[in-house]
Formats: structure tokens, sequence, C-alpha cells
């Protein structure tokens, strides 16, 4: 972990400007520590306050509805590192949920389905590099490319199953999708899951292409400048989004036992909110898997409590979307505490010598 | 405030203050967790005629025709003494039905009653719900039948092809030309009413000396009815009825009519909201209509639930339970009950009704 975060601002230290080191360790660490604050006392006054929280049943459940916003989250977290953003995630996964429907209702409900999965992955992957070739090698800012995309893959989906819906899954993977580990309520698919954060992790803290990532976000000319491919990057970023995407989209055909024109419909939110409230700075240049993992949970845990006390759907939107207004404001008003407790500290030890 | 400062100490106490929290939210979760299992295990059981909980999840929230049929719920609900919740999403979706679901079995409420987005993406959670000892019932839309007990659905076809007929009999003694004024062409609800009408005209000899001249569609558009209305005055000027099964076809040509010379003169009947027809009946243009009444769908709801708790009835072809206001419902084919007749509304009953 400290290696993650050291090399991480290592990393990004040389294209920022030259802030002492020490500073911005501090800050970055206690950012990171703060969210899983955030995150343990969440989780403490919901098992104080909300009844049946404190259950294995609520980590199966929580954590089901957690694995389609943790998947997306992670490439969108690394492409709000670079400073671009993905709105059409959602819709790209609900163009693989409509695909894998029809590739099935087609095949008469007894077709080879992992061959169906490939070309749905395949379907994200083209999804993701057109996004990519967009904003990487034509130059178009990545929201407006994005929020036209948003709609573009979700009108295919439409074209594509109309206004069917095709349930006839096999039972045993469906059952497996909705399936827990025993004992611990954690679901089965979490293990896979793990495995791609895992992966996201590793590429975002410990390799040079990582490293770049943070470069970019705080500068693209000084990244291109010190030999960045910076538009590869950013492409492979946007083909990697569009799979893990579409993946998102069969396990919610799987989780559900059903595909339609409107699966996944507006889930890119909940993305962006838990990335955001993860600590990844909208501006680019800073995060870390480890937040962007804890404001998953923090969203999910917030929704299910309030689901469980029984609040209207209303409640949740209006808490989703100040979560998210607080999580871009939070960042500058602690920077701005941060900076004048260090000012206060810094004058004290100059007094220190004195007296 | 004061976490932050314990972690701007230094890289190592943090971390090591992280875990340690982590790990005393671990303990309090888990204690908690031991105390709740305790305790919900001794809160269940109970009488035949315990008190119990009934959770409607409607297919939106804020829907005016739902509004009424959760209001019968309410109302039944209050009557009997049992629990009454209402959770559901805003918009109609079933993937958001899903996560209720979730919480309600957590919640180990004893019935869920469900309109159904999707018939099949809400069975798995439904399954969990009852494989955690909750009673399903359908109501309005339904699922596909192996995930619930119960269907309450509004009337049955016939029914209300018979009561829209005989209204009409009644008030132009039983002979003379009329007309149907329908929905759309390939409208299932309409055809299968219409059908049944002629039926009965061919069949009855009460109705031998009425003759249904045509049928025609307003395509449920306000403007198209009221001019297809006002078309068929002037194609047949012996017309002495019109039968609109349709809300937006009787409220149309209620308005043609009501302006027109032949108010009071030519009869109208059929199927609509009493809100919207009640100007009409007040001012004499029309004197009976039809409809079912959602409130009743809500009230059967609870006294099935009750009944299916109590273990009075399981659901089964010609189980009977007695439903307060409503009689002894009868439990039909495909485990539906029919909650029917359709209501009548006359000048003397219409200001009961607000819907």
């Amino acid at each position: 972990m400290s290696d993650t975060k050291t090399r991480a601002e290592a990393a990004a230290a040389p294209a920022t400007t030259p802030t002492p080191r020490r500073t911005g360790r501090r800050l970055l660490r206690s950012r990171d520590a703060t969210i899983v604050y955030a995150l343990v006392l969440i989780v403490i006054l919901a098992a104080i306050f909300v009844p049946y929280f404190a259950s294995v049943t609520t980590v199966s459940f929580l954590l089901i509805d957690a694995i389609p916003i943790l998947l997306m989250a992670m490439p969108m977290a690394l492409i709000i590192i670079t400073g671009e953003i993905d709105l059409s995630v959602a819709s790209t996964a609900g163009l693989s949920a409509a695909l894998l429907g029809v590739l099935w209702h087609q095949s008469g409900s007894h077709g080879n389905i992992a061959v169906m999965f490939v070309i749905c992955l395949i379907v994200g992957a083209a999804c993701g590099a057109f996004n990519g070739f967009l904003i990487a090698v034509v130059g178009l800012p990545s929201l407006a490319v994005t929020i036209g995309t948003l709609a573009l893959f979700r009108g295919l989906a439409l074209v594509v199953i109309g206004d069917n819906a095709v349930a006839d899954f096999p039972v045993s993977l469906t059952t497996f999708a909705t399936s827990s580990i025993p004992g611990i309520g954690v679901p089965t698919v979490m293990v896979f899951v793990l495995v791609v954060v895992a992966v996201f992790a590793v590429i975002l803290h410990f390799t040079p292409f990582g490293r770049a990532l943070f470069a970019l976000g705080y500068s693209t000319e000084a990244a291109s400048f010190v030999g960045i491919r910076v538009n590869r990057s950013k492409f492979w970023l946007y083909v990697a989004s569009g799979v893990i995407s579409s993946a998102a989209g069969l396990f919610w055909v799987l989780r559900y036992s059903s595909a339609q024109s409107d699966s996944v419909q507006g889930l890119e939110l909940s993305v962006v909110a838990a990335v955001l409230l993860g600590g990844v700075s909208i501006f680019g240049g800073s995060g870390s898997i480890v937040g962007v993992v804890a404001g998953v949970l923090i969203i999910r845990t917030v929704n299910y409590s309030l689901q469980l006390g029984g609040l209207p759907d209303t409640a949740l939107t209006i808490v989703t979307g100040g979560l998210l207004v607080l999580s871009v404001v939070a960042p500058s008003v602690s920077a701005r505490f941060v900076a004048a407790r260090d000012r206060r500290a810094r004058a004290r030890l100059a007094d220190a010598p004195a007296t | 405030m004061k976490l932050s400062r314990i972690t701007d100490r230094g890289p190592r106490p943090a971390r090591r203050t992280i875990l340690l929290t982590a790990a005393a939210a671990t303990a309090v979760l888990l204690t908690l967790s031991g105390c709740s299992g305790a305790g919900s295990a001794g809160g269940s059981g109970g009488g035949a005629n315990k008190k119990i909980s009934i959770a409607f999840v409607p297919k939106q929230l804020n829907n005016p025709y739902t509004d009424v049929e959760l209001g019968g719920g309410k109302k039944a609900a209050a009557a009997t003494g049992d629990a009454y919740s209402v959770v559901g999403p805003n918009t109609a979706s079933a993937s958001s039905q899903v996560s209720y679901i979730n919480t309600l079995t957590q919640k180990h409420t004893d019935v869920i009653a469900i309109a159904a987005n999707d018939p099949n993406a809400v069975c798995s959670a439904l399954n969990q719900a009852k494989a955690g000892g909750a009673k399903i019932i359908t109501f309005d839309s339904d699922t596909d039948k192996s995930c619930r007990s119960l269907f309450i659905n509004q009337v049955v076809a016939k029914d209300v092809g018979l009561v829209e007929l005989k209204q009409l009999g009644e008030q132009i003694d039983y002979q003379g030309e009329f007309a149907i004024l329908s929905a759309t062409a390939n409208a299932t609800n309409q055809n299968s009413w219409i059908k049944y009408m002629k039926d009965e005209l061919a069949s009855n000899p009460k109705y031998s000396k009425m003759k249904l001249v045509t049928t025609v569609y307003g395509n449920d558009d306000d403007t198209t009815s009221f001019q297809v209305a006002q078309g068929l005055l002037q194609s047949y000027p012996n017309l002495k009825g019109i039968i609109s099964p349709t809300t937006v076809g009787i409220a149309a040509t209620a308005r043609y009519l009501s302006t027109s010379s032949y108010k009071g003169k030519v009869i109208l009947t059929g199927l609509g909201l009493p809100n919207q027809m009640r100007q009409y009946v007040k001012d004499g243009t029309v004197k009976e209509f039809a409809l079912w009444d959602p409130a009743k769908i809500g009230t059967a709801t609870v006294y099935a639930a009750k009944a299916l708790v109590a273990g009075t009835i399981t659901g089964k072809e010609g189980d009977t339970f007695k439903a307060g206001s409503l009689g002894t419902l009868k439990v039909g084919a495909d485990n539906t009950v029919i909650v029917g007749p359709p209501t009548e509304f006359t000048a003397a009953n219409i200001d009961k009704f607000d819907f």
C-alpha cells in the first residue's frame, strides 16, 4: 500500500509545481485515509441506526448491486485521472445486454453462450475504440463525444432488441450470477471483480503506463515532452472502458435474467459519483484505486441503508446527487483547511526556537 | 477533523489507525449482527391471527391509477390492523424493483405484493424472498406464474363486455342502431370485450332488436376520437347510442355530445374514469358508464395476504377467502383472483369516487 501511494505521487510530482514533497504525500495520504474512515463510519452508523442492516444478508444484497458500478468505476477512474471522462459506459453495457439477448434468442435458446459473450465483449471494445478514436485521434473533447455516444449506443440497443425482452437464459448461469459464497455472503462473482480491481490497481500504481496517466492528468503538454504517448494511452483506456462496461452489461443480464433495451440505464451517474467520491480529482492528476473502491462502497451503503429504512427513490436520487456535489467540493475545502493548518504549524515551529 | 489530525503525524501510525478502526468496526458489526439475528428469531412465529406486514411494490410511485389501488390497500390494512407499507421506484424499471424486493426480504416482511415491470427480471429476487419466508402476491401486472402464490387481477373480460351492453340496452329500450368507438384496431383488451358483446348480441334474444352498425377507432387519441364521434353521428342519423370501451374515447365523445344537439338524445356508455366523466354525468350527457374500481385490487390484496400467511389458503384453484367489504373471493385458474365485477357509475354514486 505504502509503495502504491509513494510511487503514484512520485510519478505525479515532477509534473506539478514544485510543492514540497512531504506536504503532497501527506495530503494524498490523509485524503485516502479519510475516505476509508468515512466508509467505516457510515457502515457503523447504518449498523446502529438501520434495523436489519447488521447481517450477512446485507453483505450479499449490498455487494451484488455494487458489482456493475465497481467494474465500470475501474476504467472510469483511470480515464478521469487523465483528465477526461466517459459518460457512455452504461449505454455500452446496455448495448451488450441487448445484443446478448438477441443472439441468445436467435440461437433458439441453446447456442454456445460463451461465444456470444466474446462477441458482446468485442462489440464493447469497438464502442470504446469509437470513443477513443474521436477523443484521442480526432482530438474532440471527451465530455461532448461521450454524451453523444451515451445516446447513440442506447439508440443502437433499441434498434437491436426493440421493445422485446429476452428472459430464458440458462438457469445454471443466472443462478451463478446471483449466488453468494456461503457463510460470508459475498457474491461469488465478486471474486472475478476483485481480480479486475487488482489488475487495474497494478496497472495504475505499479507500471510506467499508470505513472504516465497521472502525468497526463496534470499536463498533457508536459507529458508528451517527457515522451509519454498521450493519444495512444487515452485510446486504450477507452477500449478498456468499453470492454469492462460490456462485461458489466453481461453480468446485468444474468443477474436479472432479462435483456432489454433499457438495461443498465442511468448507471453512469452512480459510477462517476463513486469515482469522484473515492478521491479521484475531476481535474485529473490524482486518485487511487483504494479510494475508488471505498467510494463505490460508500455510495452503495448509503443507498442500501436508505432503501432498507424505507425511503423512496426520490430521496436516493437526492442523496446520490448531494454526495456527488460533496465529493467535488470537499477536496478543495479540505485542501484549504490542511494548508491553513500547515501554515500554523510552521509558524509554531518557527516560534519555538525563539522562546 | 480529529481523524485527519491523527493521520497527519506520519505514514505508519496513520495506517495502523486505519487498521485498528477497521478491526473495531468489524467487531462492532459482528456483535450487532449476532444480536439482531437472535432478535429476529425470537420475534417471528405467533398465532394464526397475528398482525402481519404487507409491503406493496407498485410499478412506479406517483401514478394516479396506482395511487387509487394503493389507497384501497392502505384502508384495508388499517381496518385489519396490519402493517402496510409502500416502496418502489420513481420510474417503471424492473431493476430498481429488485433492490426494493431485496430490502423487504431482509426485513422479513410477511407479504410482498408487487405489480411487476418485467415478468422475469424480478423473479429471482422474489424467489429469494420466498426462501426467506415471505409470501408473494402479484397485482395488476403479473410475473411468471412460478414466482408468486397469487395474482390479483381486475375483471373478467366477458363481464366488461356484458355490463356495457346492458347499460346501453336499458337506456334505449333494447332497440335501435348503435356503434362502438374503440381504441386501436389491434388493441387486445378492447377487441376481446367487443367480441363478447357481439357474441351476446347474437345469442341473447333480449338484444335481438339492437343492431351494431359499425366499429370505429379513435386510436386512444383525444382529437381523433372527438372527430370520429362527430363523423359517426353524421353518417348514421338514426344512431341511438355509442359504446366506447376506452377511457380516452368515452371522454372525447362525451365532450362532443355535450355541446351538440345530440346531447341527451344519443346515449353514450363505456369505460371511463369518474374524474374525467363527472361533469358529463352532472350535465346529463351521460347517465351511466363503468370501470373496475382500482381500490378494490388493493383491498383484495391485503385480505389475500392475510389468508396466505394464516395458512387458510395456499393459492390453489378453488381456494376461497373473506375480503371484508368485497365479500368472499375465489381463486380461479392460474392461481388468479378476479376482483370484479366492474363498478357502474351514475349521478347517484359518482361523487364517492376520486380517480
